[in-house]
């Protein structure tokens, strides 16, 4: 067992020191699974980044309130009275006498994008005074809040940063109306971000929404009053509402363009790697033809054809792992950070997030390689430790 | 040709190597074809927009309602043929998932202005007749397995019914296609009249209108004057052709089109690395042999064209089983996806790039070896073997 | 055996390898009748081969001309050497050279190729070379299923389908033991006398050397006619 085992290491090291011989093929299957782990930690870092700035903006703490069967808080509708009802009911947690609470409403406006100069969706979504409250995390950088009454903006730093003519102290115009952006603020990276925020009785009355609003959030007493506050509105006629938490509430939204990344991504991902196993399996025949004569006399000397078997395996599975932690070197280099922003069906307007090279991803990606160098080095290898030696040293 | 057999059969010298590249060839191409069809849906049937159909829109949000009396007024404006109206509902059917447009419409004038969407005159009718009646684009009725005569629910999100209730029923009284199978016929119609009646707020608006331009009229003249006329008023418009509003979205999806260029780039990158070794090595193991041909009078450029020749032969062998496979897929593909992402199609432009690829790539690929086959000098290669 | 087929008047050789001049012709000449068969014997680097190759006008001499059935092929460029070669020379070379991916038959044909024959004319020119050299029922097999002699038999068919006058072998009989090598040098003589194809062989055989006319000997990049013993 020990001298098999010896034998094993000792084939396997020498056909690694052979490995600079074989460069040209060996390359080939490295750059193969690069570019294979490389598409697959691309394209899935920007559903993670997506994700995650969707997720992230959803609280536990806080409860949204839309109408029963919305698909989005856009294609909601709710009075000023069933507000009321929600700021009294049971499980909203109360700063004094006052709830705290935050009913909103949005509409979508054009802004021009700053890398393509052309049109966007952007969500101008006016407030009320607690919307600092019930979110988490919120918190003006730079400027000042706006006043209410006034037609003031403050916009999302991803916004800013994303969207042209949208400065702290410079005027912006929709429509009829100019509007002055007073100031920053920041949301822990979320999509909230990527909104314009004004004061709702201001916006209600520019668009003329009359009294009426899309959605309420809450903060809740505890994380156990969300069940306390939905019994309560569900059992009230006057109100048809669906409650759930901001978290659940974002996780729905960011579904559809998630998933359909990764409807994509997968598939892709996989038929490369089937296209990078052939490549791979090409590489490791080379190798093993290459290698003819070395092997013979190997095995003439009395080494087994495990220890050829398992140093071929070796080699290609070793070429795999290189190649993947190029690929997803590359992939956290160039894309983690990138910041693009895009369509989000549901709220009808635009998302601005990062790519996300997650080390899970990475560590997924590292899978993928060993996969490939597994499966692209299996039947070369079964082949070097066939290798009839007898013809193989008679060609010497 | 008569110097196919020499290059077949050179090509196939180590057939398990030939087979190899040519099935990375293979899934390279079948990847190009599926990500070109994607590419041409975020497209969003840019290239099928009408140039005479021009979009109006409420000037400060595409989501805020024009007034209906706009109508006639965009009628009698000049350079404008014809007018009909349409309105996002923005419901589904059973659950919050199977959403697809639906639009109320007025029957006849929307069928004249989409007319490439064929349905059989009586369905019209019978549509036009029925004030609770609807078609559907064939594409929605084979996903959801409707027939003429079915009674189908639609749960609103945004209108309320003024009974308060939120489903709204209709009879299925036709279903209609597209002439262009580029097009996407996932779509839902019903009657404005049964909308403005049934619906609980906003009566008297439209969420946009659609027109045709006179022959001889310029579209960006006659866009210009509509919104001039209604601006200074409580709902100025924003008048853009059908090309321009498709654009409007697809830009919004951020770069698809650079994205899908970057994936394949990284693809066939890999595979010009794969066939360039594969032929160095071919050319390499037969150096005697070209060195032969070359006794026998083959002159350098002959040879130099038997080695591209091979290099191109092996990507046409395996780009044109890669297209060819991704075209059915596609075809497949496009249907699943017809409702959330119409117009999935491998047009002929991608197809003809596709083969300038495969002959590019061969050349690239073959081009080092095919130079060294052809400078090769006759007597050291001899010398050597 | 009147006409002088080939003839090299002053050849030299010179080969510069880095700063070493290697001269392995020295002032050459050789008149060469048509239809004779000759033999050149000599020690290893006494330049045989590359008289062979200046024959063949696979090389160009340093100094000197070369000139072949009257063509001048010192002064030819490259494509004009191809052409000519075509249809002027056969080789036949040690290692037989035969293109392992063809049959017989499609090897034979390749000189073919270059020329203006349709397809049928050329199966049928290529199946007559091959009836000459005795394979004709070897036409559909691949060099691997032959032996050595049988692969040798088919490179002198794809050297004599052409129809040249001129044909250059270099060592054709190293490769093969007694027996087969006689077989081979008896085509030879068959292709020489009965054909008229004047023959120029290089070998280090000296029984071989007996198959020919006369012999020459090649040292230090001359000539010398040596009687046969």
């Amino acid at each position: 067992m020990m001298r098999g085992l010896q034998q094993v290491l000792a084939v396997t090291w020498l056909n690694l020191r052979n490995l600079p011989q074989r460069v040209g093929s060996s390359i080939v299957a490295v750059i193969g699974v690069a570019a294979v782990v490389l598409v697959f930690a691309a394209v899935l870092s920007m559903a993670k980044g997506f994700e995650r700035t969707m997720i992230s903006a959803g609280s536990e703490d806080t409860a949204i309130i839309v109408r029963s069967g919305s698909t989005s808080e856009l294609t909601s509708g709710l009075s000023n009275e069933q507000v009321l009802i929600v700021a009294d009911a049971p499980g909203v947690l109360k700063d004094g006498d006052d709830s705290v609470i935050s009913a909103e409403l949005y509409v979508v406006v054009d802004v021009k994008k700053k890398t393509s100069n052309t049109d966007a969706n952007v969500p101008f979504r006016g407030v009320q005074a607690g919307a600092f409250d019930v979110r988490k995390d919120v918190t003006i950088t730079e400027g000042r809040m706006f006043e209410a009454g006034k037609n003031e903006i403050v916009v999302g730093r991803s916004a800013q940063q994303e969207f042209a003519g949208l400065d702290t102290g410079s005027t912006i115009r929709f429509g009829q109306t100019d509007w002055n952006i007073v100031g920053t603020f920041a949301a822990g990276g979320s999509v909230s971000e990527s909104e314009l925020w004004t004061d709702v009785r201001i916006l209600q009355s520019a668009y003329r929404r009359g009294n009426s609003f899309q959605s309420v959030r809450v903060k809740l007493q505890s994380s156990g009053s969300l069940n306390v506050l939905k019994t309560a509105l569900d059992e009230d006629p006057r109100i048809d509402p669906d409650v759930m938490t901001e978290k659940e509430y974002y996780s729905g939204q960011a579904e559809g363009l998630s998933k359909f990344i990764k409807i994509i991504g997968y598939p892709l991902t996989i038929l490369m790697s089937i296209g990078a196993v052939f490549g791979a399996l090409n590489s490791m025949y080379s190798s093993v033809s290459v290698r003819g004569k070395e092997i013979a006399t190997l095995r003439a000397l009395g080494f087994g054809p495990t220890s050829i078997l398992i140093s071929t395996m070796v080699e290609s599975t070793l070429l795999a792992l290189i190649g993947g932690l190029l690929g997803g070197a590359t992939a956290y280099l160039v894309f983690n950070g990138f910041q693009v922003s895009t369509l989000n069906g549901p709220s009808f307007s635009q998302v601005v997030f990062d790519f996300a090279v997650t080390g899970d991803l990475l560590v997924d990606g590292l899978y993928a390689a060993l996969i490939i160098g597994a499966f692209g080095g299996l039947l070369p290898a079964i082949r070097a430790a066939r290798l009839p030696v007898a013809q193989a040293l008679r060609e010497l | 040709m008569k110097y196919f057999r020499l290059i077949w059969k050179n090509a196939w010298r180590k057939k398990v190597r030939t087979l190899l590249t040519i099935l990375s060839v293979f899934v390279a191409f079948l990847l190009f074809a599926l990500l070109s069809a994607i590419g041409f849906a975020f497209r969003g049937g840019v290239d099928v927009a009408d140039a005479e159909r021009l979009i109006i829109i409420d000037k400060v949000s595409l989501i805020n309602l024009l007034p209906m009396s706009y109508m006639s007024r965009i009628a009698s404006t000049d350079g404008v043929e014809s007018v009909t109206h349409a309105s996002w509902f923005g419901g589904y059917y059973q659950e919050p998932r199977n959403q697809f447009g639906q639009f109320p419409v007025d029957p006849q004038s929307y069928f004249d202005m989409y007319s490439e969407f064929n349905i059989p005159e009586e369905q019209l009718e019978a549509f036009k007749q029925n004030r609770t009646g609807a078609v559907v684009g064939q594409d929605i009725a084979a996903t959801y397995g409707w027939k003429i005569g079915d009674r189908i629910p639609i749960q609103a999100t945004i209108w309320t019914k003024a009974d308060g209730g939120r489903t709204w029923e209709f009879d299925l009284e036709g279903i209609f296609s597209t002439d262009d199978p580029r097009g996407s016929s996932a779509l839902m119609l019903f009657q404005y009249d049964y909308f403005e009646e049934a619906r609980a707020f906003a009566k008297g608006t439209v969420g946009w209108y659609v027109l045709r331009v006179a022959k001889g009229a310029d579209p960006i003249r006659v866009a210009n004057t509509i919104d001039l006329q209604f601006s200074n008023s409580p709902n100025e418009t924003k008048t853009s052709t059908e090309a321009a509003f498709a654009q409007s979205f697809t830009k919004q999806f951020g770069n698809i089109a650079l994205i899908v260029t970057l994936i394949l780039g990284a693809v066939f990158f890999t595979l010009l690395l794969v066939s360039g070794n594969t032929m160095s090595q071919s050319v390499r193991e037969r150096i005697s042999e070209l060195a032969v041909l070359k006794t026998l009078g083959f002159n350098d450029r002959t040879v130099l064209g038997v080695v591209l020749s091979e290099s191109i032969l092996i990507m046409l062998l395996g780009g044109l089983l890669g297209l060819g496979l991704g075209w059915l897929v596609v075809q497949g593909l496009a249907k699943q996806m017809a409702a959330f992402l119409p117009g999935v199609f491998l047009s002929p432009g991608a197809i003809a790039a596709g083969i300038g690829m495969m002959i590019g790539a061969g050349i690239l690929a073959g081009i080092f070896p095919a130079l060294k086959a052809m400078r090769l000098s006759i007597i050291d290669a001899l010398a050597r073997a | 055996m009147s006409d002088v087929l080939a003839r090299l008047k002053g050849v030299s050789r010179i080969y510069q390898k880095g700063k070493e001049r290697v001269e392995v012709l020295h002032e050459l000449d050789l008149e060469i009748p048509d239809g004779d068969f000759i033999a050149i014997m000599g020690p290893s680097g006494s330049g045989k081969t590359t008289l062979l190759n200046l024959l063949g006008g696979l090389d160009k001499p340093t100094a000197g001309t070369v000139s072949v059935g009257g063509a001048e092929l010192s002064s030819m460029s490259n494509s004009q050497l191809s052409k000519w070669r075509s249809t002027h020379v056969g080789f036949i070379f040690q290692f037989y050279n035969l293109l392992p991916v063809l049959t017989a038959l499609r090897n034979v044909e390749l000189p073919l190729l270059l020329t203006n024959f349709n397809a049928r004319e050329r199966v049928k020119r290529a199946s007559i070379a091959l009836d000459i050299v005795g394979l004709a029922d070897r036409a559909r097999h691949y060099p691997r299923e032959l032996s050595g002699g049988q692969e040798q038999r088919v490179a002198i068919a794809r050297a004599i389908v052409s129809d040249p006058s001129l044909l250059l072998c270099d060592e054709p009989t190293g490769d093969l033991d007694r027996d087969t090598a006689d077989e081979i040098l008896r085509l030879l003589q068959v292709l020489n006398r009965e054909h008229g194809k004047t023959i120029v062989m290089v070998t280090h055989d000296a029984q071989a050397a007996e198959f020919a006319n006369r012999t020459l000997h090649c040292d230090k990049g001359t000539l010398e006619a040596k009687e046969a013993a």
